[in-house]
């Protein structure tokens, strides 16, 4: 446990650290940022509504580029093989890397904080739906990192690390706006398996104990994926 | 202290590890000898907990590599080989990660650090990056690493490769020092290395032991075995003298090397372990009228036994 914590700080440092981290949370802040103010007037509500609708979107694209470093590069280096013979376990250092990049990412959407402010001052901001997006967004980083770690672990390319987790993240957000010719039961399963959709319902306000087993399971999946790689690694 | 049994290792169906048995005293120093791919990188990786085993087994201890993993690695002190530490970090920063890793108290910590600053001599570069160090530097960062925690072994895999003459005799004194009480496990395809640093020497060819047993046993019982001594002689020729010397009792073998005197014929003669042979080979010159400018006997060096060993075929 101790050992996941000083993995855990050691790989939060690092995104501070180096140039890396600074320019994607730049990249974020900048799309979410035009996308959101542009058609901000146009609609002339005071809610974060077209912020979170694009949230899955824009998560797709950047958290995989926060997380593939994460094994790809130390397996690249062969600082894998150091930190493995130290006394950890892979537990350790799963838990140890996924918390760094899902603070991250938490980190990363702090900033954003200043438009649903910026909104309150101009019109009447519903608080409600707003917090109930960003813990929504938390949820849906945490799952979107979990996916991010598990990609960086089976590589030693962070470039292929990266477009395998946007490939799984976007196929997790577009999944069911894909199927829709499908027969119902289909489209219902892959309603279910969506993340947007999850994000959709607790980005209301609505916070359902299915949506947060949705999230919580996704993490759980792909950080035992890391494991089991890990595992096979040996 | 470590106990390895019918250790085998396949990488899909090449066998890298083939059938090891190993045992290693405490305070030993044990150097693992052999060419390139001949499964030394392979054994220590299992013996790290790095790679698992396809079959066989570890005990380190009373602990066995399969149960008590976490407990093994506490033990031991492992650098992999070119040193493969985290090049974004300053060396204070890594040295303080590793030491909270292995969860050294906060004292405990700092003690050690400036101990291994002396002893690795690391206090000039405690403030710069990993990342721009030379090798020797980054090889005694790596040493560092693997003592922080003081452990009971430390396993280095080819800790002196790509170092200058200079750099070598630094961190062969670092590992001779820590060996006086601890079990050391080195690997080095460099015979000198494993020569002038090993108690003991296991030499290991296409994943097997080929040979074991400390520096000097080895080289007395390869020359035990067969013996070669070389004459240099005056107004001979090579028919008359291999035929005189063939017929010396124990003598398996004439050879004529190049010389550089036209004048000078020089010999090899090899024969099986009799310890008379020069005097035999003396008398027998004595007979003729050769000049004898040169009779040595040829111990066989480390380095033949290596080549002899690991030979193709």
């Amino acid at each position: 446990m101790n050992q996941a914590l000083t993995i855990f700080r050691k790989e939060f440092r690092d995104y501070f650290i180096s140039p890396v981290g600074y320019i994607v949370v730049c990249i974020f802040l900048l799309v979410t940022g035009w996308f959101f103010f542009t058609t901000f007037f146009l609609f002339s509500e005071a809610n974060l509504r077209s912020f979170f609708n694009l949230l899955p979107l824009t998560f797709s694209l950047v958290i995989p580029a926060v997380t593939m470093k994460l094994f790809a590069e130390e397996i690249h280096t062969g600082s894998y093989e150091m930190l493995l013979t130290l006394p950890v376990t892979h537990n350790d250092v799963v838990a140890g890397k996924f918390l760094a990049s899902a603070s991250f990412v938490a980190v990363m959407l702090a900033p954003t904080l200043l438009y649903a402010a910026s909104v309150a001052f101009i019109g009447r901001l519903d608080w409600g739906p707003v917090l109930g997006g960003y813990l929504g967004a938390v949820l849906m980083g945490a799952a979107f990192s979990a996916i991010g770690v598990f990609a960086s672990s089976i590589t030693r390319n962070q470039i292929v690390a990266c477009i395998v987790g946007m490939v799984i993240c976007f196929g997790l957000t577009l999944f069911d706006k894909m199927v829709f010719f499908f027969p119902g039961k289909i489209v219902e399963v892959s309603t279910y398996l969506a993340a947007a959709t999850h994000f959709e319902n607790i980005s209301k306000g609505i916070i359902d104990t299915r949506d947060l087993l949705y999230f919580a399971s996704v993490v759980f999946l792909f950080l035992y994926g890391s494991n089991v790689v890990m595992q096979a690694r040996k | 202290m470590i106990h390895v049994e019918n250790l085998t290792r396949y990488y899909g169906d090449f066998c890298a590890v083939d059938n090891i048995d190993l045992d290693v005293r405490k305070g030993e120093i044990t150097g693992l000898l052999g060419p390139n791919g001949a499964g030394k990188t392979t054994t220590l990786r299992m013996l790290t907990g790095y790679l698992a085993p396809t079959s066989g087994t570890i005990s380190i201890k009373d602990y066995s590599i399969d149960d008590d993993l976490l407990e093994i690695k506490k033990l031991i002190g492992y650098l992999p080989e070119s040193a493969p530490l985290y090049h974004n970090m300053l060396v204070y920063d890594y040295l303080d990660y590793i030491a909270d890793i292995r969860g050294l108290s906060k004292g405990r910590k700092e003690e050690r650090i400036q101990e291994l600053a002396d002893l690795c001599d690391l206090r000039a570069i405690m403030h710069r990056p990993i990342g721009e160090l030379s090798k020797g530097l980054r090889q005694r960062v790596g040493l560092a690493h693997a003592m922080i925690e003081d452990p009971e072994i430390l396993i280095l895999d080819e800790p002196t490769s790509g170092l200058d003459p200079n750099q070598i005799a630094e961190i062969r004194d670092i590992i001779r020092h820590f060996g006086r009480e601890k079990t050391v496990i080195l690997s080095t395809h460099i015979l000198s290395e494993a020569e002038a640093t090993c108690d003991r020497i296991v030499i290991i060819d296409k994943g097997r032991i080929v040979a074991d047993g400390s520096t000097e046993a080895l080289e007395q019982e390869s020359t035990a075995q067969e013996k070669i001594i070389t004459v240099a002689l005056l107004k001979a020729d090579f028919a008359s003298a291999s035929m005189r010397f063939r017929l010396l009792p124990g003598v398996t073998g004439i050879e004529l090397v190049e010389s550089a005197d036209p004048e000078v014929l020089k010999l090899k003669i090899s024969a099986d372990g009799r310890d008379n042979l020069r005097e035999m080979i003396y008398s027998c010159i004595k007979e003729t009228d050769w000049v004898l400018l040169e009779l040595a006997k040829e111990t066989k060096s480390l380095e033949n036994i290596f080549r002899e060993l690991t030979k193709e075929g």
